[in-house]
């Protein structure tokens, strides 16, 4: 492999592991701070994908501001959605065992899936690249990068960034962070702790389905989506260590690392590269990369 | 009295006594998931000919039974055993998963009970699995590929790199390709190969970029189709390496692929815009009945419904005459909406298969890419 195509995978590496980051950062919120196991999370990923494919055409379409209309109306959504189902659902799953959990959001799954298909059906989507992101950068040879994905790229960078400053600096994120670790005595400080988890929730939701919304074009929509995108999820968190902003992101960078070059040098053991290193992580830190903070 | 109810007695049994029971046929297709409107485009297909039967076969009302396989290999053998040990159906029709596929055939093949496989293209179902009793009317995976490849060593494309699933379906469409364009002088140079049912392409169509082939031949289909086809045109492939694919690439999936498909050659046993009256008919006929276009499931259950019907009125509607059936439909002349094609001597369809172009909404035939192909059955022994 000369040093061009190199490069390009490592292009293709980053971008695959912060579309991951994206999505795997709501499912460790929602697990570092409320505790709870949320196999549902799949799910809002394709409510994103299928809120791009039907909201368009009421928004004007993909062409000049239709697209960022259809983001917008659909993160509305995704974070009424989230409050909607954290203060009937979720917020009844707390004090209760992982077991009850896993049976409560998987239940949720079904839900989801025959919802869509009664509403939306079975079919395949596609969901046009908006016209002002269609193009593509030549980089020499036959080799061209579509701009569509290096959107999706900056528009991760930046959630990771702002979702960092807000974890970190602000007074929100230290209540978050407190919340996470002390429930009782931060409620006893003041805080309204079932509004920041509702809010919490509603957030890591509105991830999962902004994460659709922007995957939709490069992905298609299609049935069944959502628990494609859940094990991996899991296995960034998992290997980020469960709860961490931080490890979810090293970890989705490196996923994203093993699955392309697994695929470029040993397309036999593609499918099961990530999953050794899951292992491999987990033998040597058996938390994860980073501890949840 | 007595007289009167003794009379009405003999006119409640009689007419039942003067007939032979229902021959109950079971549908073990997919009715959820990924797979559920082409269970439906088969049952309804296969429903199709039987209401132009006048809802009999070898003399004998048909009553339907249907579980839904969920496409689940896990639960197959379960779901094969309800229907014939629940049911005590006389004959399975499924399915569209190959991997459930097999699993009836391995039941089938233990215990007689006649199938007809109305999708599932699974080489081995007529190779090392063949049986008497089981019948194929759709295709084998090994067909478009062979088709293709030729298709593409006529094209004047020497070296060739494929993509595909690393799975049985995706192997035995590549195998097929290989066979045959390797055959006519051209040379697969890399077979590239992701997990099923993974759609993350990019770092592959970075290599394909990378070996410049003079073409690329693709076997994916539904969702992965769709996703392939996108990619490979905003890679900027499209416009430099022509992509070959079996049919599946662009059937069912043209609404969602949009102007990214247009210009995409197939190979497929049917297509749109073929030219012969029964497809006509059926396609009217198709229309009239469920209000909707039939695509190549609804014909592959109409013609498994064909199938039946042929070997059921050579035996006079006797299931357990497997020879009698077994002959009449390797003997027949199955005049299907995709043209008339025989059943070869591993049951699997005989039958031409189209190159078909991707124009607007259609995947309109436009040659006949080789003519009655037949699987070389390898490991077939009847």
């Amino acid at each position: 492999m000369d040093s061009a195509t190199f490069a390009v995978q490592c292009l293709n590496a980053l971008q695959y592991g912060l579309l991951l980051f994206l999505i795997a950062s709501g499912l460790t919120l929602i697990f570092g701070v409320m505790g709870v196991i949320n196999l549902a999370h799949g799910s809002f990923y394709m409510i994103g994908a299928y809120m791009a494919y039907a909201l368009a055409p009421a928004l004007g379409g993909t062409a000049g501001l239709g697209f960022i209309a259809t983001l917008l109306v659909g993160l509305v959504l995704a974070i009424v959605l989230g409050y909607a189902l954290e203060w009937t659902f979720f917020s009844f799953l707390y004090e209760r065992e992982h077991l009850q959990q896993v049976l409560m959001t998987y239940g949720l799954i079904l839900v989801f899936e025959e919802l869509r298909s009664l509403t939306l059906g079975d079919d395949v989507h596609g969901v046009a690249v908006p016209a002002w992101l269609s193009g593509s950068i030549p980089l020499g040879g036959l080799m061209s990068y579509p701009v569509y994905r290096l959107f999706i790229s900056g528009v991760c960078v930046a959630l990771a960034l702002a979702m960092y400053a807000v974890l970190s600096r602000t007074r929100l994120g230290m209540a978050i962070r407190a919340g996470s670790t002390n429930r009782e005595m931060v409620a006893s400080l003041g805080i309204d702790v079932k509004q920041l988890f509702r809010v919490m929730f509603a957030a890591g939701v509105a991830l999962a389905t902004l994460a659709g919304m922007l995957a939709a074009p490069v992905s298609s929509v299609y049935p069944g989506m959502g628990s494609q995108v859940l094990i991996i999820c899991f296995v960034v968190v998992v290997i980020g260590g469960l709860g961490s902003v931080r490890g979810a992101f090293a970890a989705a960078l490196l996923v994203g690392a093993v699955d392309t070059f697994g695929k470029v040098f040993f397309p036999q053991a593609a499918g099961v590269l990530v999953y050794v290193l899951m292992a491999a992580v987990l033998l040597w830190r058996p938390e994860g990369l980073f501890k949840a903070t | 009295m007595k007289t009167l109810i003794a009379a009405l007695a003999t006119a409640l049994v009689l007419p039942a006594a003067a007939q032979s029971p229902k021959l109950k046929v079971g549908f073990m297709l997919p009715y959820s998931g990924t797979y559920a409107a082409l269970g439906d485009a088969i049952e309804k297909g296969f429903r199709l000919y039987m209401t132009e039967q006048g809802g009999r076969v070898g003399g004998r009302e048909i009553e339907y039974v249907k579980v839904d396989d969920e496409s689940d290999p896990a639960k197959a053998t379960d779901n094969v055993n309800k229907l014939i040990k629940r049911d005590n159906v006389d004959v399975l029709v499924g399915t569209v998963h190959s991997g459930v596929a097999m699993a009836m055939a391995k039941v089938a093949k233990d215990n007689g009970t006649l199938l007809i496989i109305p999708n599932a293209g699974a080489v081995a179902v007529t190779g090392p699995m063949c049986a008497q009793n089981i019948f194929r009317s759709s295709f084998s995976n090994w067909q478009p590929g062979y088709a293709m490849g030729e298709v593409a060593a006529k094209r004047g494309a020497k070296k060739v790199v494929t993509i595909t699933w690393k799975y049985a379906a995706g192997d035995e469409s590549v195998g097929g390709f290989k066979e045959a364009f390797e055959k006519n002088g051209g040379q697969v140079v890399k077979e590239l190969s992701l997990p099923f049912p993974n759609v993350e392409f990019q770092p592959l169509l970075t290599e394909i970029a990378a070996i410049k082939p003079d073409a690329v031949y693709t076997f994916f289909a539904g969702g992965g189709a769709v996703k392939f086809v996108k990619d490979y045109a905003a890679a900027g492939l499209k416009k430099t390496i022509p992509l070959y694919g079996a049919g599946f690439l662009t059937d069912g999936t043209l609404e969602a692929q949009g102007a990214d498909a247009d210009g995409l050659l197939t190979t497929l046993h049917y297509g749109d815009g073929l030219d012969n009256p029964k497809d006509k008919s059926f396609r009217a006929a198709y229309q009239k009945a469920y209000n909707a276009v039939p695509d190549v499931y609804a014909v592959q259950g109409y013609d498994a419904a064909q199938m039946l019907a042929i070997g059921l009125n050579a035996s006079k509607g006797d299931v357990s005459k497997k020879a009698e059936i077994a002959k009449a439909i390797e003997t027949a002349k199955i005049d299907s909406p995709r043209g008339a094609f025989t059943i070869g001597a591993s049951h699997n369809p005989v039958q031409d298969m189209y190159l078909r172009q991707v124009i607007g909404k259609d995947n309109k035939v436009i040659a006949i890419a080789t003519k009655a192909l037949a699987d070389p059955g390898r490991g077939c022994k009847m």
